[in-house]
């Protein structure tokens, strides 16, 4: 299976009551996946007439307390910023899974990373934050959907799973994950008593985020920053793999880990130390562990299919206490083994001069 | 005493924040008493505008979201279809519904949604302060027409239940209007009749348009604001059955 199907399938098997979508390329394979399965399914399938209506769609399911999600690519989620930002602020779980294209504007339709921005800063208007997944595998595309769901009802908030074009359309042996509590830890997830089921018995609900009243924003806000302090208590995944001694580290996320984990392993076959983070959650960011890593010096490599964007949260985690580096290419440019290899070399020349 | 007029429930009993002689008030009571008397109060869910009427779940005593400026057809949609059996409606203004969401009302009719739409049009964005709505009469002055509405430049006022009407999937369109007591039982029955639409089952999207008066930007006091729509307004919005 192609990673997008794979990713559907799972969220079906998730639990998704409904998807809404709009085609945009490279992620039409979800759409025609969905709008097959979900009907087979009993559930719903709305094909919008744009990502705008798409993810206002998506705000009306999960009013109700359903689970639902949407998909597209970079030009795509743009336009669900406004949606987004409203889901953050009215406090409504949903997924928003985004298979990265080249940008800006229309772009291309080749893979790359240069959406990081948007998803782990806010993207929309306000002060808020999205759970964002970098998935680097076409099966860690699946697993992480249960996961996406449980988090996003846990703590009413959007989750945005960030994949690219070659995750979304690679090939791989997958194995669908059928119970989600492979991947939740059991999660005990909360009541939703404050979902728009009719009024019968009960106090009206309401579903806002229209706050006039002198403060209440301000107060609205303080909540969901603490709401966001306890996600990046609980919820930072990252894995790590030889930085113990290592003389570089490479930090690198989605399709980019795959590509720099190889070329550290011929790195090693040379007698050049490398290592790698790769962050599973880009929000919250795996900050700690990359600190911690800095704390021997080594010399930090952050390879992305951008123009340098996760680098940044990198230089806030290191804190001037190791060099770090950047490399990569944006607008659809594949980073390769070789390069990455190379550049190590060229970085371990230099550091012995 | 005999109890000759009372509030009905489903209206919450709450002072009014709309200005004095705005239609809000009449299409507020008008809608609670059609869902009082359809007995749907417990599984009805209502989606509030950005405009004026933003504040909608503070008079209407049912489950409400309040959504993004002209997203209400979506959302509904989007409430609707995983929800069959609740009666979802949208409130929505001429700014909301006929300006910034005009895709998305067109496209709610045309997949022939389930959903009962209740539209104010009273010819300006009230909320933001009076300026021309895609409604405005020609010569109306607004804050953004302050030399009043001209067709060079600014167009013609837009006739989006005639628009809609034209598709199959909009099942009932009709024009009524918050100008006279007559006028005003005849919108209450068109907005039960689209809610009945909904209850049983008829597969289509139902609009009533309400020509709702807005004393304070057509800067006319509230029975000239009553006598406007009726010898004004209709020239361009005419009452009546548009479809169904």
């Amino acid at each position: 299976m192609c990673g997008n199907e794979a990713m559907a399938e799972a969220a079906i098997q998730a639990g998704l009551d409904a998807y809404f979508g709009y085609p945009i390329t490279p992620q039409n394979e979800v759409t025609a996946y969905m709008s097959q399965r979900m009907p087979e399914e009993k559930r719903v399938f709305v094909q919008s007439e744009s990502e705008l209506a798409a993810i206002n769609m998506v705000f009306g399911a999960a009013a109700t307390g359903k689970r639902t999600m949407t998909s597209s690519s970079s030009p795509g989620i743009s336009l669900m910023q406004e949606g987004i930002s409203y889901l953050a602020a009215a406090e409504l779980p949903c997924v928003i899974v985004n298979v990265m294209r080249g940008g800006p504007g229309l772009g291309n339709i080749a893979p790359s990373q240069g959406d990081y921005f948007q998803s782990v800063k806010g993207g929309g208007h306000g002060d808020y934050h999205c759970i964002v997944f970098g998935p680097s595998s076409v099966q860690e595309f699946a697993d992480i959907m249960p996961l996406a769901f449980d988090l996003a009802d846990k703590y009413r908030t959007p989750a945005i799973i960030l994949a690219d074009g070659i995750i979304g359309q690679m090939m791989e042996p997958v194995v669908i994950p059928t119970n989600s509590k492979l991947t939740t830890q059991n999660l005990k997830l909360p009541k939703k008593d404050w979902a728009l089921t009719g009024a019968d018995g009960r106090k009206q609900n309401i579903v806002r985020s229209l706050w006039l009243g002198d403060g209440v924003v301000e107060q609205h806000n303080y909540d969901l920053q603490a709401k966001y302090r306890q996600i990046e208590k609980n919820e930072i995944r990252c894995e790590q793999s030889d930085v113990d001694d290592a003389d570089i580290v490479i930090v690198a996320y989605g399709i980019c880990a795959r590509i720099a984990r190889r070329a550290a392993q011929q790195a090693r076959e040379q007698g050049i130390k490398v290592g790698c983070i790769r962050p599973i959650t880009l929000w919250p960011f795996p900050s700690e562990s990359i600190s911690k890593a800095a704390d021997k010096s080594p010399i930090f490599l952050v390879v992305e299919m951008s123009c340098g964007q996760m680098v940044e949260d990198v230089r806030l985690a290191v804190a001037g206490k190791s060099p770090v580096v950047f490399w990569g290419r944006p607008g659809g440019g594949i980073v390769t083994v070789e390069k990455v290899l190379e550049k190590i070399e060229q970085l371990i020349k230099k550091a012995k001069k | 005493m005999q109890t000759v007029f009372k509030r009905t429930p489903t209206l919450k009993d709450c002072p009014t924040h709309y200005c004095p002689g705005c239609g809000h008030g009449i299409a507020h009571r008008l809608v609670c008493e059609v869902i009082d008397e359809l007995g749907i109060q417990s599984r009805t869910i209502g989606i509030a505008p950005v405009g004026c009427a933003v504040l909608a779940y503070d008079y209407f005593d049912v489950d409400m979201v309040e959504v993004a400026h002209g997203r209400a057809p979506a959302v509904a949609t989007g409430m609707k279809r995983t929800n069959p059996d609740k009666i979802v409606f949208s409130y929505q203004g001429d700014g909301d519904l006929a300006a910034i969401g005009t895709a998305e009302i067109i496209h709610a009719a045309h997949r022939a949604e389930q959903l009962t739409v209740v539209f104010i049009n009273n010819a300006v964005f009230g909320m933001t302060g009076g300026q021309m709505a895609p409604t405005t009469m020609l010569g109306q002055i607004t804050a953004t027409t302050q030399q009043g509405r001209q067709a060079d430049g600014q167009g013609y006022p837009l006739n989006v239940s005639e628009l809609l009407a034209v598709l199959p999937g909009a099942i009932y369109v009709e024009r009524c209007g918050l100008c006279s007591p007559a006028h005003i039982r005849k919108a209450k029955a068109a907005l039960k009749h689209a809610f009945e639409l909904q209850i049983n089952n008829a597969k289509g999207l139902s609009l009533v348009e309400l020509l709702s008066p807005c004393p304070t930007y057509w800067r006319m006091t509230p029975p000239d604001s009553m006598l406007h729509i009726q010898n004004e307004m209709t020239k361009v919005f005419p009452f009546g059955r548009i479809k169904g």
